[in-house]
Parts: C-alpha cells; sequence; structure tokens
C-alpha cells in the first residue's frame, strides 16, 4: 500500500489512507526522510486519522521518523489520532515523547505555519 | 404379649398420624385460609395497631399503613391459599418501589412481615387451644408457608433497593462526568467526588471524545472537590494529560488540594510534564493566554480620558 506524499508550499504531507504493515512503514519512513532534503521541506506532517491500531512498531517508527526529519532540517506534526488509540497508546506507555501532535490536518498546518513565521521572525 | 401389642398399636397410630398430616396439609391450609378470611377485620386491625406499636412505618400516615396493611393481608392469605408467590412477589415489588423512596428501611419490611406472621400465629392458637394436637398440624402447616411468604417479600424489597441504588450509581455516574466548553476550543472538565478506576476511565473517555469534537486546544481539569487521590488514580490523571496531547490539546490541572499535593509527591507521582496552576481562576487565565485571548476591564477602557 503506497501512501501518497504531497507537497503543500514548504511543507510535506503523507496521509495514511489504510492500516499499513511493518514494511510499509518502513518504506514511508525511507522515502519521506529522502523526500524532505529533495523538496528542501521546513515541515513535514503525517496524518493518521484513518488508524484504528497503532503498535509499538508503528509507534516507534514514527517516532524515528520525526528525529530523522528533524535532523534534517524538517519538523514533523502527527495529526489525527483517534481517542481511542490515543489512550491505548499512553496505557501502553507508548508517548511519542517530544514530538508535535495534532488534532487535525488543518492544526498541523497552522503549527507549522506558526513556527515557520516564529522563524523569519528571528531570521 | 401385651407390650408387642402395644408398641405394635403405638406404631399404628404414628403411621397413621404421619398419613393424616400428608394428606391432610392441603386440607388443614384450606381451613386456615377459611379462619383467616372470616377474622379479616379483626385480625388487620390487631396487625396494624402492633405495626404503630412497634413504630415501623413511621414514614407513612396511619391511613396508609391500614391500607397497605390490608392489601398485604388479602395477598398474604391468597399465597397461603394458592402456595405460589408470583402474585405476592409482583405485589411486594410493587410495594417496595412506592415505600422506598419515602425512606423505608429493610427491617420495618421485615418487621411487618414478622408481625402479621405473629398476629396470625397468635389467632390460631386462640382457636385451637382446646386441641392441642390439631394446633400441632395446622402450625406445621401455616408456619413454612408463612416462612416462605415472608422470605418473599424481604428479598422483593432488598432487591428493589438494590435496583434503584443501581439507577443511582449510574445517574451520578452519568451526571459526574460533564465536558463543558467555556470559549472557543477552551474546555473544562471539573471533577467531583471519589474517582474510582472506572470513573477514571469513564472520564478519559469522555474528555477525548470532547477534545475531538469540539477542537478543543485547551483543557482545564478542576480537581477541586477530590478529596483524595491514590498512585492508580494519580497514574491514571497523567495517562489522560499524555493522551489529551496526541490529541493536540494541552491540559492544565487546578485545583489541587495541600493533601493531594502531599500524597502526589509521597508516593513519586511523575508529574513533571502536568502543567498545574493553583486554582480554576488562574488555569482559566493560563489557558486564555496560550489560546492568544486578552481579558480587559471594560470599565477602565469607558473611562473619560483627561483632556
Amino acid at each position: 500500500m503506497q501512501v501518497p506524499i504531497l507537497k503543500q508550499g514548504s511543507n510535506l504531507i503523507a496521509s495514511i489512507q489504510s492500516s499499513l504493515t511493518d514494511t510499509d512503514l518502513c518504506q514511508l519512513r525511507d522515502a519521506l526522510v529522502e523526500q524532505v532534503g529533495r523538496f528542501r521541506a521546513k515541515g513535514l506532517i503525517v496524518d493518521v486519522t484513518a488508524l484504528d491500531v497503532m503498535d509499538s512498531f508503528a509507534v516507534r517508527t514514527l517516532r524515528d521518523l520525526a528525529h530523522m526529519t528533524r535532523l534534517r532540517g524538517a519538523e514533523t506534526v502527527i495529526v489525527g489520532i483517534q481517542p481511542e488509540v490515543a489512550f491505548a497508546m499512553v496505557q501502553l506507555g507508548l508517548m511519542l515523547k517530544g514530538i508535535v501532535t495534532a488534532l487535525d490536518l488543518e492544526e498541523g498546518l497552522a503549527f507549522l505555519d506558526a513556527r515557520s513565521r516564529a522563524g523569519d521572525g528571528h531570521a | 404379649m401385651a407390650k408387642d401389642d402395644r408398641a405394635a398399636g403405638a406404631g399404628t397410630r404414628a403411621a397413621e398420624l404421619a398419613n393424616v398430616s400428608v394428606e391432610s396439609t392441603v386440607a388443614l391450609l384450606r381451613e386456615l385460609v377459611a379462619h383467616l378470611r372470616q377474622q379479616r377485620t379483626v385480625l388487620r386491625e390487631e396487625w396494624a395497631r402492633r405495626i404503630t406499636e412497634a413504630r415501623l412505618l413511621t414514614a407513612m400516615s396511619e391511613e396508609e399503613v391500614f391500607a397497605e396493611a390490608t392489601s398485604v393481608y388479602d395477598n398474604y392469605v391468597e399465597a397461603l391459599e394458592t402456595g405460589t408467590f408470583e402474585a405476592l412477589q409482583a405485589y411486594a415489588r410493587d410495594l417496595s418501589e412506592r415505600i422506598i423512596p419515602r425512606g423505608v428501611e429493610t427491617h420495618e419490611v421485615v418487621g411487618i412481615v414478622l408481625l402479621l406472621r405473629d398476629v396470625l400465629a397468635r389467632s390460631l392458637f386462640a382457636k385451637y387451644r382446646e386441641d392441642f394436637a390439631k394446633l400441632n398440624r395446622i402450625l406445621d402447616a401455616y408456619e413454612p408457608a408463612a416462612n416462605s411468604i415472608a422470605n418473599t417479600v424481604a428479598v422483593g424489597f432488598v432487591q428493589e433497593r438494590e435496583r434503584v441504588i443501581r439507577q443511582q450509581q449510574e445517574a451520578i455516574r452519568e451526571l459526574s462526568t460533564p465536558v463543558l466548553q467555556v470559549r472557543e476550543r477552551l474546555l473544562i472538565l471539573p471533577i467531583i467526588g471519589v474517582i474510582d478506576p472506572q470513573r477514571a476511565r469513564q472520564l478519559t473517555e469522555q474528555l477525548l471524545r470532547a477534545i475531538r469534537t469540539n477542537r478543543a486546544k485547551v483543557v482545564v481539569i478542576d480537581i477541586t472537590g477530590v478529596a483524595a487521590m491514590d498512585k492508580a488514580v494519580a497514574n491514571h490523571l497523567v495517562q489522560t494529560v499524555e493522551a489529551s496531547r496526541l490529541l493536540g490539546a494541552t491540559v492544565i490541572v487546578t485545583g489541587l488540594s495541600p493533601e493531594i499535593a502531599q500524597t502526589l509527591v509521597t508516593i513519586g507521582v511523575d508529574l513533571s510534564e502536568m502543567a498545574t496552576v493553583g486554582d480554576l481562576q488562574g488555569g482559566i487565565e493560563e489557558a486564555e493566554r496560550l489560546l492568544g485571548y486578552k481579558v480587559t476591564d471594560l470599565h477602565e477602557m469607558t473611562q473619560p480620558q483627561p483632556s
């Protein structure tokens, strides 16, 4: 299952449409880390609204992805975690510490916009 | 020889007696019921008098007690007659439903049924005083039936009470977890009372769902009304904060009492990730700041400018 990666301004958006196998997840991670550099993206949004389950492998892969893209100059925001999924995650101790999360795509974009504007101000 | 005869005679008599008792339980009960029907007015009054005397059912007026006594009496006699308890059970349930809201206690209900049993037993004593053997047989027939009736009524009452309690618990649970929106994207979750693991779980579920539907960015959880908190609940609170963050909402916890603050530090719950503010007002102000609101006093703004 291929995950479409869209470019929107200086951000990349990966919208996961159905549950992914571990291999799919790794492929998605590799593709995103590569494309963040290629498109010189400042931000990356991973939309997981369609996921009803997030196991420890998925959470770890997303966390690694966020850390990797940060090293390559892009901030990752995970958006659209379902309430049930969120609760299950914290019960399993999968906290996504240090990684930005937002309610949905709109919120995620707003966060990245605010962040880039603050960055412009500094520059 | 004579001794043998006597022994044989006694054996036969005993067998006859046993036979008679088996055969005539039904007949005896019928006789009993006829007696109780005939004496209805007297016994019912006697019973109502004893209820008042024993200070039972004080929540009800004398007329009400008498009216209820009459229907209980009739149902009682009917149960004795038919030997089936369905009608009595239904009546007991119905009665319980009416009297529980008025604060009638279990001991009162059991008390009045036992009183009726005593009153009827006394009247049987009076009637069969002359014929001791018959009295014995009548009581043999009466007592098991009377005991099952008392049992049925008491169990019916307790069951109804338990049902009411369950219903109320459910209602409290529903009522006790309101998630309120006080501003665009700002939710308040006041928690009042004891939090047990089940309620904590329900709270979290409701909050997470509310964050999603209201698109909340900041949530203020106020625990002023929580008297005590143990490690499990504290950890659950931390999990709730963390889960809310996964949905993109910041949680501010307010109103930690000195006792809870001490407990949390003593038992060593990791609260480093949790934003806490002293009281609800401070929490809302902090939330407004996070959301970019600024509250200003209109009077100050409309005051005439010095010219």
